[in-house]
């Protein structure tokens, strides 16, 4: 049994864990919100973009002169898989659904032969990742410098992407992210980035196909163009919707935290509020018992 | 007066603009072309510039954009632009001194794809202070 000294001192420290996993949440709530309204904002041009080039690639569907980026190279034996988590920790199980998302895939490619390379963006998907397929691990670019994902950080990885597919050291990319549905609800999501798929937008065909458009320069070299952009584009939207589900997790998590150091000094206080009271007692037994003896 | 159509400018960060316009110039990789209420439609991808558009409700208004596509449908017109930012807010030295940077850049460039990207940044900064300049 720990004495009232020992439990008074555990009082007060979970008493000082709860301050710091209040103040977490409430940060985590108004970064939130930002995170939100930003990945909100970015959803209009993703959106825009994949009905246009959904467009372009039906033109181009069995053609043999369709550009690689949307084509693909034809075989898939190299696989790269891009892994976007976040920088820090202390949001539940965010960082470790997307590493174990992209372990399992990464586990069934080897399993089929396939070769695997992996680029991790953001720190915490590198160290839960570097233990088994650290030797797969290709690159890791850290955003801890990054306040808020502008759409050049989204860019620098496109490019890379792209530098990396032009020199041929992988046929299918995938990109994995944690798409936000709530704030208890984050789900970890693989996307294929190359060869181009869409979807998503297929819905919006049927209203853009009745319009027969003009293309200026002609449809090859539109699709040319986009289709590059499109990664950054795609990364871009996968970045925000991380970064708006590292919250949503964090939240909850430090929600949860509070409570549950709540029921933790419920219960110490309990304790120790009785042993005050039985030492109390014993005091007293002690004074009426020396009494009785005179 | 013109007829009126819907337009909306996007960038990948937000939507900037949203509301009728009577007519748009959009700087196109061909040449600049003006769109309004009915045009046919067509796509076309922009060349960095300066895209004005003239509304019936408010003063004209000019956006320097750069990399993305104009898609102009029965519904309207929509912009893509990686980048697009109001000409009011571009400040002539403010270029000038990124084009002192982006000079360095080039000079500082070690390999071939370093210069390009840095010639690349650098003629998107020529374009934009020529853009204010004739402002």
């Amino acid at each position: 049994m720990p004495s009232l000294k020992e439990l008074r001192n555990r009082i007060a420290s979970v008493k000082a864990t709860q301050k710091i996993t209040k103040a977490m949440q409430m940060v985590a709530a108004a970064k939130l919100r930002r995170a939100q309204e930003a990945a909100e904002a970015a959803r209009p041009y993703a959106e825009r973009m994949e009905a246009v080039l959904a467009n372009l690639a039906t033109a181009f569907e069995g053609r043999d002169d369709a550009p690689l980026l949307l084509a693909g190279t034809g075989k898939d034996d190299v696989h790269l898989l891009v892994v976007a988590t976040a920088e820090r920790g202390l949001c539940g199980g965010f960082n470790a659904s997307i590493a174990k998302l992209a372990r399992e895939r990464a586990k069934s490619l080897l399993a089929a032969g396939k070769t695997v390379k992996i680029v991790c963006v953001g720190k915490k998907g590198f160290d839960s990742l570097k233990r088994d397929l650290g030797k797969h691990i290709v690159k890791t670019i850290e955003l801890r410098h990054v306040k808020r994902v502008a759409f050049e950080n989204a860019d620098e990885i496109g490019t890379l992407v792209r530098q990396m597919f032009d020199d041929g050291e992988f046929d299918v990319c995938t990109l994995f992210y944690a798409r936000f549905q709530s704030v208890i609800s984050q789900v970890p999501t693989a996307q294929q980035l190359i060869p181009a798929t869409f979807e998503n937008a297929e819905a919006e065909l049927p209203e853009g196909n009745e319009a027969v458009y003009e293309y200026e320069p002609d449809e090859g070299e539109i699709l040319a163009e986009l289709l590059p952009r499109n990664i950054s584009v795609q990364i871009f939207r996968g970045l925000l919707e991380n970064a708006a589900s590292e919250q949503g997790a964090r939240m909850s998590a430090m929600d949860n935290a509070t409570r549950n150091a709540g029921e933790m000094i419920d219960k110490l206080t309990l304790s120790y509020n009785r042993q005050r009271q039985a030492q109390i007692t014993k005091e007293l037994i002690e004074i009426i018992s020396g009494a009785e003896a005179l | 007066m013109a007829e009126a159509f819907q337009f909306e400018l996007v960038s990948p960060e937000r939507l900037l603009l949203s509301e009728e316009a009577t007519q748009v110039v959009v700087p196109g990789v061909e040449g600049e072309f003006g769109v309004m209420a009915g045009h046919a439609p067509m796509i076309s991808t922009l060349r960095p510039g300066v895209l004005t558009v003239s509304r019936p409700s408010a003063a004209d208004e000019a956006f320097f954009v750069r990399g993305g596509f104009a898609e102009a449908g029965p519904k309207g017109l929509t912009v893509l632009a990686e980048v697009a930012v109001p000409m009011a807010d571009l400040k002539a030295d403010d270029i000038a001194r990124q084009i002192r940077e982006a000079e360095e850049d080039l000079a500082d460039a070690g390999d071939d794809a370093a210069r390009e990207r840095a010639q690349i940044a650098l003629d998107h900064l020529r374009e934009m202070e020529r853009a204010v300049a004739s402002n």
